[in-house]
């Protein structure tokens, strides 16, 4: 019988799990993803985690208790960096030391560290490392990361033409409503697990859609242009979401059919917190390109978000309505 | 140019020292007070940890009281501490003070333009002086840190209570209107005679208490309340391992030069945390569990809010509090913080500790009942 292994849907899911996909089902083994986000879920991990941790973790934490019980591994792997010369969050770095110490009776632990820091090819010797649990040949498990890069890439470039990683993975694919009003371009700067979760920022996505809003995240943004506007910056980001984040903006900020900026964070995220105020002052300073900053943590309300979507939202369609910009007030 | 640098406990002796020696003209900013922490909380944001609230705040009194450069350390990640400098830059020009920055830090581009950044702090390039004053600047660093672990030492045996505190308080004031490292390293040993003098009661056990955590927070008394000096007068002798000279040694000179380090902790957090994650995790674990073995009465964590690295060590220690039966407090830091609360916690804490050993003292000379293991022992 094939070996089940957890996968919990949190953190990275979002980025790589067509990756992970390919890659255990290669190599013979049988995935188990944790539900979607629900109340119980939010609420298992802000109890058993830290409570100065950020939302995301709390929320993995949850998805790991998910799937206690339900399978043979748990895959956590360790993040430290995966990108050359530049690191994720120290928090991922010691994900599966805190997974370890936090929650009890769980099945092992694949905790394989991927650490891109010095040379891409230490991705291959992660992938090995991994594969050594479900005795298979090297070539097996070479020929596996091969597949699993290609269907990585597929989805990568899917979401660079304009689908969230959310409509991917959730299969849910968006419904045109018929356009009465115009189009508007925002882009939405985020974490992918704060983004594409839609319990935790309240679906923040659909309701975008809902009012005619074309979305717009780093991901959409070409690789090339992020480096070469990130490589503008006094000194070089040593985070690779931060990296992306100021390049692509600094990128939107040079485009002129950008009309809004929207930044979701987590409360007591480290890197946002120095990420989200350079870019906020570097929007600023430029003008022209309305701005707001949405923090979730577990006791958001719903109503006080919608109303703060709803409110940008009509900002900018007034603001283009009226055509000028000049307040009245002076 | 007049140069500043923000303050990180006695890291001020050091920069004094290296600048003196150096013939730079600088001013350093008041020690840590209410104000600086109060414009740092005005213009920096609200989810950025501590010490990045405070330096704001010592560069712009430095900058209000004339100062036009800034002299900071940096970093490459992934703890925040890396991008401070940038922030610095940011935040400055935001709230009006055109101030210069020059980071001291290993380029990620070439050589030639750090040399430049030294180069236009000092004018000119004289070997011979730079390596002397760095020599002097980690001499004075490590005796600095000495004469705080004896002031630790001394507090809780100190039989006139007070007494360590006035002459170390003397020390820091009085080292601001000496110049140069001579002059320093003169003072350092005056002082060092004094604390010695100190009259002191051998015959008291003092609890002995690690304190371990994020950098900042743990050298710099300010944001702690002064901590470490009062669980002095409360009788607690503190070991601190994290200091100024361990960073300057270790961090910088020893990676510089590719010396070995001293790893004793890292291979201690391995069965907790296996690598290094980035700020002071691992040695907090590490550290933690080293204190354990030496036999500490306790522990306790201090860092500050949002803190990346101590957040993943902080979830990690109760597993070293129960397999080494040692009490561990962890103590979080921000503006907020009201220092009544935090008083009543420590003061429990210690309270706590002095039962314990009260109780093993106790235990020890007593069979309880049901106690096999000890009938058998007897």
């Amino acid at each position: 019988m094939a070996k089940k292994i957890g996968i919990p849907r949190g953190l990275f899911y979002y980025q790589y799990y067509p990756f992970w996909k390919t890659f255990f089902e290669e190599i013979g083994a049988e995935i188990v993803v944790s539900d979607r986000t629900t109340k119980r879920i939010l609420d298992d991990g802000i109890k058993n985690c830290v409570d100065e941790a950020c939302l995301p973790v709390k929320l993995f934490h949850g998805h790991v208790m998910n799937l206690r019980g339900r399978v043979d591994y748990l895959f956590i792997p360790r993040f430290t960096s995966v990108s050359k010369g530049e690191y994720v969050c120290p928090k991922f770095g010691g994900l599966p030391d805190m997974i370890r110490q936090s929650l009890k009776d769980l099945p092992p632990i694949i905790d394989t560290e991927v650490n891109l820091r010095k040379s891409k090819r230490n991705a291959m010797k992660a992938a090995l490392e991994a594969g050594a649990h479900f005795n298979c040949h090297k070539a097996e498990i070479k020929a596996a990361f091969k597949k699993a890069l290609k269907s990585y890439r597929d989805f990568r470039e899917q979401v660079k033409k304009g689908l969230l990683p959310s409509d991917i993975l959730d299969r849910k694919f968006k419904v045109l409503k018929k356009p009465d009003d115009k189009v508007l371009n925002v882009a939405v700067i985020g974490h992918v697990y704060n983004l594409y979760d839609s319990y935790i920022n309240m679906d923040m996505i659909r309701k975008l859609r809902d009012s005619n809003v074309n979305i717009l995240t780093v991901d959409m943004i070409d690789g090339g242009i992020i480096n070469e506007k990130a490589g503008t910056l006094n000194k070089k980001m040593f985070w690779y979401f931060g990296r992306k984040a100021m390049g692509s903006v600094l990128h939107m900020l040079e485009r002129d059919d950008i009309d809004g900026i929207i930044y979701v964070m987590s409360f007591g995220c480290g890197i946002d917190s120095f990420v989200c105020d350079l870019i906020e002052r570097k929007v600023r300073r430029k003008g022209g390109v309305p701005f707001t900053v949405l923090t979730i943590d577990e006791h958001s309300g719903e109503a006080g978000m919608n109303t703060r979507l709803e409110a940008f939202i009509d900002m900018i369609r007034w603001r283009s309505a009226d055509e000028s910009n000049i307040s009245s007030f002076g | 140019m007049k140069v500043t640098f923000p303050h990180l406990g006695n890291a001020y002796i050091c920069v004094k020292a290296l600048l003196d020696d150096l013939g730079v003209d600088y001013i350093i900013p008041q020690f840590n007070n209410k104000r600086a922490l109060e414009l740092g909380s005005r213009h920096t944001p609200e989810m950025a940890c501590l010490p990045l609230k405070i330096t704001i705040g010592n560069l712009i009194q430095a900058y209000e009281c004339g100062a036009d450069t800034v002299l900071m350390a940096g970093g490459c990640g992934p703890c925040r501490f890396g991008y401070y400098c940038e922030m610095h830059r940011e935040i400055l020009r935001d709230a009006g003070c055109e101030m210069d920055l020059i980071t001291l830090e290993m380029p990620d581009k070439e050589l030639g333009e750090f040399v430049g950044r030294v180069k236009k702090l000092i004018g000119g390039l004289n070997i011979y002086k730079i390596v002397k004053a760095i020599k002097n600047t980690t001499q004075i660093s490590i005796q600095v840190d000495e004469l705080e672990r004896l002031s630790f030492r001394t507090r809780p045996r100190e039989v006139k209570k007070g007494s360590t505190d006035r002459i170390y308080k003397w020390f820091q004031e009085r080292v601001l209107a000496v110049r140069g490292s001579d002059e320093i390293k003169k003072l350092i040993k005056n002082a060092r005679e004094q604390l010695l003098k100190v009259e002191t009661d051998n015959s008291i056990e003092p609890l002995k208490v690690g304190i371990v955590g994020e950098i900042y927070t743990t050298i710099d008394q300010y944001p702690s309340f002064y901590l470490q000096s009062r669980l002095g007068d409360m009788g607690v002798e503190v070991h601190r391992p994290v200091t100024v000279s361990n960073w300057i040694v270790d961090h910088i000179l020893k990676n510089a030069l590719h010396l070995p380090r001293d790893l004793s902790y890292a291979e201690a957090a391995k069965p907790y945390l296996g690598t290094m994650i980035g700020g002071h995790a691992q040695e907090t674990i590490g550290h933690t569990v080293l204190f354990a073995r030496q036999g500490f009465d306790g522990v306790i964590q201090i860092y500050p809010l949002t803190c990346m690295p101590e957040i993943v060590a902080q979830s990690i220690l109760p597993a070293v509090e129960k397999d080494y039966d040692v009490p561990i407090l962890t103590i979080i830091i921000d503006e907020m913080t009201g220092e009544a609360g935090y008083m009543t916690r420590v003061e429990a804490f210690i309270d706590l500790l002095n039962k314990r050993r009260e109780r093993t003292a106790f235990e020890r000379n007593r069979v309880l009942s049901g106690n096999r293991r000890r009938v058998g022992e007897h």
